[in-house]
């Protein structure tokens, strides 16, 4: 690595209007999808768990529960209950009224999407569910942004959940048996995250989004999941970066969903190799979710775990204007005990959204 | 090709970056829970045989047995015996209470899908393993022993 590539692009003007090399190279090799009508964020909500509220951004999610279980007979429901607040909630911030929104896009990690028909089953607004596992939020606001860009729908909710006892049942052993983490596992935050996209508003805009492709670089250890998924944000990062001209520095921040510690180190290294020097824009949400005093390893994961700290803090901080544009890539790892258990390879996904202020 | 040689040195790279676990470090917790956890059923022995001394060695080892299994499964419920286990590792799951807790927690978890769908049908998904290969490997035992001695 020569001191020529660590300062590559220092002197940035970089527009997304103006960019004119996702307009040359052919459609179907195209990734980044620019928005023609962006929608704008109108209103967000994050509800986090107990121990999430303790880490160090705790004081910036909106609601924090003093009981995971939220005084229900399951954690299921628990999480059915924490979704279901953190879209009221967030229909409630946009000012809209409920019957206005015109689509509920929404995903989670239990098996058949469950939380997410489940708690759709309370609206009567035309819903899809996606399992993008923890880049669910991302592909849900993909989505929107594109029905919302060709005029489709007018105002779409987007929305994910994860419980740390529901995740761990789903993927993992029962709660209370006594087995060993290694050092590189990472902790499945309790959380759930909706965001309210419009046509009309003043609130940040979608300008772009990055649809991911399935990538999949040989790693079998289910907990090794950072170094399972790192190899995706590379793919997605350089897809943005190639297709739309920009270089890591057109971005006040550049956010990766849940790589965790060894994860988000590893990316700097790729990203390095290819080039391109992420620096102190670059932050990962599942390595600034825990506190090293709380034992989590190398940090959080899970659908909620960059939704909760993009609807919260990333978001707070495009509003009051310290950042004005964010490149926000969520990964997610595809696999399932069963296809791990049978040898299989992990196979990583990650979208991506860029917003504006 | 191109691809198998990318995940060979992509995983290679993967194993040099990724932090291990100091054997050492958890060599020392295994043998000091799981010293302490036998030096408490032997105290628990003890007081069993100056209490009743009549009722013989064998009988007194089972009664042990049991007070650890129930004293496991008790931690397990109230919740602290996961914590105990992330420190000692093999030195809590190896003895009896390990065994204990496997069953305790997946009957606990799936408490939920009512007694016989959950608590009934998942109590062995954890220990299952351990009683399969415990029978299917004494089996074996019992037969090389049966073809060596002949069985006396």
């Amino acid at each position: 690595m020569s001191f020529k590539t660590l300062h590559r692009g220092e002197n940035c003007s970089f527009s997304p209007r103006q960019t004119t090399i996702a307009g040359k190279i052919p459609y179907t090799q195209r990734q980044t999808i620019i928005f023609d009508n962006p929608p704008h964020i109108i209103g967000r909500m994050s509800v986090v768990g107990t121990k999430e509220g303790k880490g160090p951004i705790g004081r910036y999610f909106h609601r924090v529960l003093d009981d995971d279980k939220m005084g229900e007979k399951t954690f299921e429901n628990a999480e059915i209950k924490m979704l279901t607040s953190a879209i009221d909630g967030a229909v409630y911030n946009s000012g809209l009224r409920p019957s206005e929104i015109d689509l509920i896009i929404s995903g989670d990690l239990l098996n058949q999407v469950t939380t997410s028909n489940y708690v759709a089953r309370n609206y009567h607004v035309p819903y899809l569910g996606v399992y993008s596992a923890c880049s669910t939020m991302t592909e849900a606001l993909d989505l929107a942004s594109t029905f919302i860009s060709a005029g489709k729908f007018k105002n779409v909710l987007c929305s994910t959940a994860s419980h740390f006892a529901t995740a761990e049942r789903t993927y993992r052993y029962p709660l209370e048996y006594g087995c060993q983490r290694p050092p590189y596992a990472q902790w499945t935050v309790t959380g759930a995250a909706c965001t309210v996209l419009s046509a009309n508003g003043n609130g940040p805009r979608i300008t772009m989004g990055t649809v991911g492709k399935v990538v999949d670089f040989g790693t079998t250890d289910l907990n090794n999941m950072g170094a399972a998924m790192a190899p995706a944000a590379m793919d997605s990062m350089l897809a943005l970066f190639k297709e739309t001209g920009a270089e890591p520095c057109d971005f006040d921040l550049i956010i990766t969903g849940d790589l965790g510690k060894l994860g988000s180190d590893i990316l700097r290294d790729l990203m390095t190799e290819q080039g391109y020097y992420l620096g102190q824009r670059y932050i990962d949400c599942g390595n600034m979710m825990y506190d090293v005093s709380q034992n989590c390893y190398q940090g959080g994961s899970g659908a909620a775990c960059s939704a909760t700290i993009f609807n919260s803090f990333v978001l707070d901080k495009i509003f009051d204007g310290t950042y004005n544009r964010v490149a926000y890539f969520a990964t997610g790892a595809l696999m399932s005990t069963q296809s791990c258990y049978q040898g299989e390879t992990i196979p990583c996904i990650s979208h991506a959204v860029v917003i504006e202020r | 090709m191109e691809k198998s040689k990318r995940n060979k040195r992509y995983n290679a790279y993967v194993e040099s970056v990724t932090p291990k676990t100091g054997t050492w470090h958890s060599l020392w917790n295994a043998l000091w829970v799981g010293g302490l956890t036998c030096m408490i059923a032997q105290g628990i022995g003890d007081i069993y045989y100056a209490l009743f001394p009549h009722l013989g060695k064998d009988l007194i080892v089972n009664f042990t047995s049991m007070t650890i299994i129930a004293l496991a499964i008790l931690f397990t419920g109230f919740g602290f015996f996961d914590v105990i286990a992330r420190k000692g590792g093999a030195g809590s799951f190896l003895p009896i209470t390990g065994f204990a807790n496997a069953m305790a927690s997946a009957s606990m978890e799936f408490k939920t899908e009512g007694l016989i769908m959950g608590t009934s049908v998942k109590m062995f998904t954890v220990v299952g393993p351990v009683i399969v290969n415990g029978i299917v490997w004494s089996a074996v035992a019992g037969m090389i022993n049966v073809l060596i001695t002949g069985g006396i």
